[in-house]
């Protein structure tokens, strides 16, 4: 089973000129140990709010390309905004979810997806216009790279192993992070 | 419908000219003027939620695109976004201008109102966010304009509520 770090390691060279918004805990860790930039917001609490907040950006600044990374028990805190997200429809979006099918940092207790909850098909009757589940690294790669190059909004469930880092808290400040990325918006816009 | 439709374009005529690019909105009686003038204006950016706690993570991505947003929710959509404004909009410091319809308060008549009428002022205390009233027409663009600058001056939450005096014209 593919593993969410090996993920990120794929497509990170790809994330250089968009706006990354990730949600907390693992996937936030494991992109900061790739290599924070300014581009990359961790939204380290609020779960089910970063497909908002990307949504949020999107809609504002339609011409950048956005790229939430969820995971799955983020998103189904927030399936009514599945639904919101497919109504606005921001060509501009990537929308990734990571599927360990379990809340992982606090135990890895089993989320509904590990009994059978489609994230995909929840997707794709929200409106999504295209959705993917992959489970392994090619295909993985290959889907991101199409959504990246494709004019539209999609959806990529990543069913991935429930594993990884040992610890969540990182060096940089939650603070830090949020005005640095406003700041590199700002730097954007000017140009 | 005795929502006033003259007090719902002071109001809106005194959020655009705070320069409001952004309204997120879950529609309730006395917001459908305000919805409706939104959606007729094609220089505003309307996003019609499923749930309100949405709008936090909406008007943070706004914010960070430098665009400024207004959110318009009931009360109990006030309600409905506590963890968002906590761990988002606290947490990150992030300016948020909150209307929210004042229902369940004097005058109400809907049973179903009430408790979320008598929560409200005391969950907006216990939580540090600076409130107001929107009463009198007459003061409603000075209110909403100081109201953002408070938000932006503090990074943080603000809520103006939208009172029955304002909003409801007895048929």
């Amino acid at each position: 089973m593919m593993q969410r770090l090996e993920c990120l390691r794929a497509i990170y060279s790809h994330l250089e000129d968009c706006l990354v918004v990730t949600i907390m805990g693992a996937v936030a860790s494991e992109l900061q140990s790739l290599g924070h930039r300014p581009n990359f917001f961790y939204l380290q609490h609020a779960m089910g709010l970063a497909s908002s907040t990307g949504l949020g950006l999107a809609l504002c600044l339609p011409e950048q390309k956005v790229v939430v990374f969820d995971g799955d028990g983020s998103i189904l805190m927030n399936l009514g905004g599945y639904s919101t997200l497919a109504r606005y429809r921001p060509k501009n979006m990537v929308h990734v979810v990571f599927d360990n099918e379990s809340l992982l940092s606090v135990g890895g207790f089993p989320t509904a997806t590990s009994t059978g909850s489609d994230l995909e098909g929840i997707a794709r009757a929200a409106g999504v216009p295209t959705t993917a589940t992959v489970r392994s690294l090619e295909d993985f790669t290959r889907a991101f790279e199409e959504a990246m190059q494709r004019d539209d909004l999609t959806s990529i469930i990543a069913k991935v192993e429930a594993v990884g880092p040992k610890g969540y808290v990182t060096g940089l400040a939650l603070l830090e992070n949020r005005f640095q990325f406003k700041r590199h918006i700002e730097k954007l816009k000017a140009r | 419908m005795p929502v006033s439709l003259a007090n719902s374009r002071v109001v809106y005529d005194a959020l655009k000219k705070c320069g409001i690019g952004l309204v997120s909105a879950l529609p309730e009686t006395w917001l459908v003027h305000l919805i409706r003038m939104a959606e007729d204006d094609p220089a505003m950016i309307l996003v019609r939620l499923a749930k309100e706690e949405e709008g936090v993570g909406i008007s943070a991505g706004a914010h960070f695109a430098g665009v400024k947003s207004a959110m318009l929710m009931q009360n109990h959509g006030f309600l409905a976004s506590v963890n968002g404004i906590v761990s988002f909009a606290q947490l990150y410091r992030i300016p948020l201008l909150m209307l929210i319809s004042y229902r369940g308060h004097f005058g109400e008549r809907d049973p179903w109102q009430t408790q979320g009428g008598s929560a409200t002022e005391p969950l907006l205390r216990a939580l540090g966010i600076p409130y107001g009233f929107l009463g009198n027409p007459a003061k409603v663009e000075k209110q909403i304009a100081e109201a953002q600058t408070l938000a932006y001056s503090m990074s943080h939450p603000v809520a103006l509520l939208l009172t029955r005096d304002l909003m409801w014209e007895e048929a």
